[in-house]
């Protein structure tokens, strides 16, 4: 499937904004398996003084502008073109979970796509004994590392509520577990702790979803802004798989990357300093819609 | 067996009852009880002395550290009270073929860590080919990700090293722990020795005690010689004033006249890394860092960070900057690496390590972990990522086969269930030292802190180094973690050490250098210390004022005026040393706290001086004449500061700012007091009040005799520019350094700030003493203000 994606972050001060640097991570990645990147452009208004653009350490595309002058307002526009193919079904069997920690002692990878990177605490998803618990009720021996990765999703999805206005973006993974409610951003930080909780490699993926449903479909949550899911390792044959915790599917065909870290702090779409006394309004509008023939 | 040549050393008074603990080796003297290489004319002397003269010299060098205002905390010391520095007298000697041997072991070793490191960002070959296993380095915190790829701009990884060094029950030498990430203790072993050259003058004189300034000199030309603009700054990066070791940065700023930067001084602009000064941006390409890595950029690195500065990483990773050490080096300290270093020697070094380290098991693996589980009663186990010992992280460890911290379940279990987080340490034991004690020497454990620094011709060994002296006579290692001393670590040759010293240096003719630029942060630290010293002084004279009213029977609408004025500052009047007064003091010491680097050891201490002492009075002051002569007693004391700070500071922009902001003060307080007092309307008294708050007493009475009127205070408090108190000669002041720092920056060519300046010392000078009614004087008030806008809008960005 081909989408035209165009996604607006804006920015309004109540009272001019000193210059700053900022990072952005917007652009899609074209990970040449999953999806692939037919053209894309970022425009920043007011126009940066600098402008720089780099691969990170997770093949993620960065972008960081600097503005000088003082400003009321920042917009970041991202147009893109991407096609995204379908996921392949997951094989009925598959590495035991009991047998994953031998394989990830024995690897030596500490490359982009290593598991190792995702199987401690990170900054925003730190340890948690009750997520590992969690997990660990789910979860017997015999099970692949697949089925848990799903069995945990499931879960957690059937015990979740999904509310926009119960948590905001800082608002930490443990928090909002306990509550067992938030958005995308928390279910995502939610399933990574449990999975990691339980010695499973997991993820965080950045991206948009689809926003009207293909006909007959129900709407998909989280698809008037960026979305947000979970990339689960499971053992060297079978790799990555991708799995939409808010939705209680796997990331398919409705679900384009745009960066992979491991949690939302490799990836949070803009970081920056705002040099501002006043506050500050900011909006996000997506849109995500198949290009037809 | 032949006869020694020259009879054993005389046993002394001071060591005729020493002696070594058994089978653990001794520094000054061997298991016959003769005295070892170097340590003699040590002896000799202290023996010479008795204990009366030892007294006092060993009070000299505490002095100096008082003095000198060195101090430190306790490590994981959650209160942020400094403790006093202490200090050990006794040196720890080393014969400088010993020290040749450390030396060469830690060159290797130093050699090593930069291979080590340029591969984990690199190459990458010790991971593909299992010499170094994957979960050690992907799950490590300090091991950052936006470094790999990236090569330093200077080619090397590691500038600046300290290596924990102690010598083991065989005699040979360990290393006990790899400093990388920001090491300190060079500033605080340059200060043990200033305060050991005050014990021991004469040994300094005869004894070839290598110099250190040479090592220290070496480095900053080395890190000069890194820039690749001329005219570019070299710059310790410093985490600020909260950091533990904040003093030794400022004292090492300060020696080696470096700049201490803050990640806030620091900004990336055009593609160059810049710093803030008040002359505008000024190009920074070489830093000496002393901030965690992980806090040095909050767009790459840690997010929540307020330490870095944004943008940072993106100046490492284009080569605009060079870091000393090149952020992410921490990775070298992680606590399981040593179980490594012993193979990754033989293959990078070519040959087994010349210095071994403490032996390490990394307990991810089968084997290791079943010798560590088998062995635990002989060693430390903890988090195997830690850069920390296991006993500073806070996190369960077991220390001899006991558990600490809040540990549940058996050891065993423990170990099972977190296998690949651990490691195990062999537990050692230490070499003594002599530490002297009511009279006496003592023998204590000891380790030492060695130093290293990366210069164009190799690593330079400085010839000394910082020893920790254990608190009791138990020499196992993990006994020092219970604090103890400190002491200077001599590395005795045969001849005279002819280095130079940093305060001689013969090069050809001396030029002056051009000023240094000044931190606009510096700037505004100055500034405010400049106001809130003067905010101090002016409390005191009106609180004085005030309380010596009291019980004089004064008149009760003059004291309501009185105490409406201390109100507005935040001052009540019920308080014999007010709060408020303390918070304003406070205030100041908390600027001066900021700029440790650029202002006198003397005044500092001073400053601390005047709030330890309005601390202790205020548990005993009572209203009315007693706090008034306090207030006398503070106004001394504070004199005291500013005598020392206009006798000693050298005239730059740093004193400007210290000037204006003092003056700016004097002449805002002033006015406001005049607004007050000198009113046709205020009650009886306000006028002579007015006089002495503004110390002008004396030449009023010799020129008006008893008589006061509104007019006689208004000239003499206000338009008199040979009065200091009065806010003419103010105006004239800040208009002289206005002028002079505006010079500094466009030559020629009037501000908005030196208009400013301007207009307000003139539209005074037009007054008369009739003209300067209330309205006048408010409205003078006002463009003091405006003033104070416009000059942090041109210099504080």
């Amino acid at each position: 499937m081909i989408y035209d994606i165009t996604l607006r972050l804006s920015y309004h001060y109540d009272s001019p904004a000193m210059g700053g640097r900022h990072l952005v991570c917007i652009r899609p990645m074209d990970d040449g398996s999953d999806q692939r990147v037919i053209a894309s452009l970022l425009e920043v208004e007011p126009r940066p003084d600098e402008e720089l653009n780099w691969k990170d350490f997770f093949q993620n595309n960065m972008m960081e502008f600097n503005l000088h002058a003082p400003h009321e307002a920042v917009s970041v526009l991202l147009r893109a073109r991407v096609e995204r193919f379908p996921a392949a079904a997951l094989p009925a069997d598959g590495l035991l979970i009991g047998d994953l920690p031998a394989v990830l002692q024995r690897s030596r990878d500490i490359g982009p796509n290593a598991p190792l990177h995702f199987l401690s605490a990170s900054f925003r998803v730190p340890q948690d004994a009750a997520m590992a618990q969690f997990a660990q009720a789910l979860i017997t021996a015999d099970m692949s590392v697949q089925a848990a990765v799903l069995a945990v999703g499931s879960a957690l999805y059937r015990h979740m509520r999904f509310d926009p206005k119960a948590t905001t973006v800082d608002t930490p993974a443990g928090e909002a577990f306990r509550k067992r409610h938030g958005v995308c951003q928390d279910f995502s930080h939610i399933m990574i702790g449990c999975l990691r909780g339980v010695g499973i490699p997991a993820a965080y993926v950045s991206g948009f979803l689809r926003t009207e449903p293909p006909p007959g479909a129900a709407r998909l949550e989280g698809a008037d802004a960026m979305h947000a899911w979970v990339r689960a390792w499971c053992g060297p044959d079978l790799g990555w798989i991708e799995f939409d915790p808010t939705n209680d599917v796997l990331a398919g065909e409705d679900h384009v990357v745009v960066a992979r870290g491991r949690d939302y702090s490799d990836v949070a779409p803009i970081k920056g300093m705002m040099r501002s006394s006043g506050r500050q309004k900011s909006r996000q509008a997506v849109d995500m819609i198949p290009v037809l023939d | 067996m032949t006869e020694p040549l020259s009879a054993p050393h005389q046993a002394s008074r001071l060591t005729a009852g020493y002696r070594p603990l058994p089978g653990v080796p001794d520094e000054m003297m061997d298991t016959s009880g003769a005295l070892r290489p170097g340590w003699a004319p040590l002896v000799d002397h202290l023996s010479a002395r008795g204990p009366e003269a030892l007294a006092e010299d060993f009070g000299r060098g505490t002095q100096h550290l008082a003095d000198a205002g060195v101090f430190f905390r306790n490590h994981g010391d959650a209160s942020l009270a400094a403790r006093d520095w202490p200090f050990s007298p006794v040196p720890v000697v080393l014969p400088e073929a010993e020290w040749q041997g450390l030396c060469e072991g830690l060159i290797q070793r130093a050699d090593l860590l930069e291979a080590v490191v340029a591969d984990l960002y690199g190459e990458n070959r010790l991971i593909a080919e299992g010499h170094l296993p994957a979960a050690l380095i992907a799950q490590n915190p300090e091991w950052l990700r936006p470094m790999v790829g990236v090569r330093p701009k200077s080619g090397n990884y590691l500038h600046f090293l300290a290596f924990e060094v102690g010598r083991g029950p065989d005699g040979r030498w360990w290393v006990m722990s790899d400093r990388t990430e920001g090491p300190s203790g060079a500033g605080f072993a340059l200060e043990n020795r200033v305060a050991a050259t005050r014990v021991f003058p004469e040994l300094f004189r005869n004894m070839p005690i290598r110099r250190l300034a040479g090592f220290f000199q070496g480095y900053r030309d080395a890190l000069y010689g890194l820039r690749s603009d001329p005219n570019s700054r070299v710059g310790i990066f410093t985490p600020g004033p909260l950091t533990d070791t904040y003093f030794e940065q400022a004292y090492i700023a300060r020696y080696l006249g470096l700049m201490l930067l803050e990640g806030e001084d620091l900004i990336v602009d055009q593609g160059q890394l810049k710093m803030r000064t008040i002359r505008g941006l000024e190009p920074v390409d070489v830093l000496w860092r002393r901030l965690d890595g992980l806090w040095a950029d909050p767009l790459e690195l840690r997010e929540d960070s307020q330490l870095g500065t944004p943008g940072l990483m993106t100046m490492v990773r284009q080569g605009k900057v060079t870091m000393a050490n090149a952020l992410g080096v921490g990775v070298l300290e992680t606590q399981a690496l040593m179980a490594f270093l012993p193979k990754i020697s033989r293959l990078l070094m070519g040959g087994p390590l010349k210095l071994p380290n403490v032996a390490t098991w990394w307990c991810g693996q089968a084997a290791e972990r079943a010798h560590v589980a088998a062995h635990s009663h002989k060693m430390m186990i903890g988090p195997a990522l830690a850069t920390r010992m296991p006993y500073e992280t806070g996190a369960v460890h077991a220390i001899g086969g006991k558990m600490k911290g809040e540990a549940k379940g058996s050891l065993q279990d423990w170990l099972s269930a977190n296998a690949a987080g651990l490691m195990g340490k062999e537990l050692v034991t230490l070499s003594t030292t002599p530490a002297y004690s009511n009279g006496t020497l003592v023998p204590r454990p000891m380790t030492i802190r060695l130093f290293l620094a990366r210069t164009p011709t190799g690593w330079l060994v400085m010839p000394g180094g910082f020893a920790r002296i254990g608190a009791s006579a138990d020499a196992s290692a993990i006994a020092m973690r219970k604090g103890g001393m400190v002491a200077d670590v001599w590395v005795v040759g045969k001849e005279p050490d002819t280095g130079l010293s940093l305060l001689h240096r013969a090069q050809g003719p001396e030029t002056r250098p051009p000023p240094e630029p000044l931190p606009a942060r510096a700037a505004d630290n100055l500034y405010w210390l400049g106001r809130y010293v003067e905010r101090s002084e002016g409390l005191m004279r009106m609180v004085r004022a005030y309380q010596a009213r009291l019980e004089s029977s004064g008149s009760v609408p003059l004291l309501a005026v009185m105490q409406a004025r201390l109100e507005a500052y935040g001052i009540s009047v019920e308080e014999p040393l007010p709060k408020g007064l303390l918070a304003t003091l406070a205030s100041a010491v908390y600027c001066a706290n900021q700029i440790r680097d650029r202002f006198s050891v003397d005044g500092y201490a001073a400053l601390k001086d005047l709030e330890k002492s309005m601390q202790r009075i205020s548990r005993t002051a009572q209203p009315g004449n007693d706090s008034a002569l306090v207030m006398g007693v503070l106004l001394r004391k504070i004199a005291g500061f500013s005598g020392l700070v206009h006798e000693n500071m050298y005239r730059a922009a740093g004193w400007q700012f210290l000037t204006i902001g003092r003056a700016l003060e004097r002449a805002a307080m002033t006015l406001e007091c005049l607004i007050a007092m000198a009113d046709p309307e205020a009650p009886e008294g306000s006028l002579e009040a007015a006089i002495e708050i503004g110390d002008s007493a004396m030449i009023h009475r010799r020129r008006h005799a008893l008589l006061s009127t509104r007019e006689t205070v208004i000239d003499l408090l206000a338009l008199d520019e040979g009065n200091p108190r009065a806010v003419q000669f103010q105006l004239d002041l800040i208009q002289r350094r206005v002028a002079a720092l505006t010079e500094m920056r466009v030559p020629g060519q009037m501000t908005e700030v030196g208009r400013e300046a301007l207009g307000l010392q003139t539209n005074l000078r037009l007054q008369t003493p009739a003209s300067l009614d209330r309205a006048a004087l408010e409205d003078l008030r006002r463009q003091v203000f405006s003033f104070a806008d416009a000059l942090n809008r041109t210099f504080i960005p």
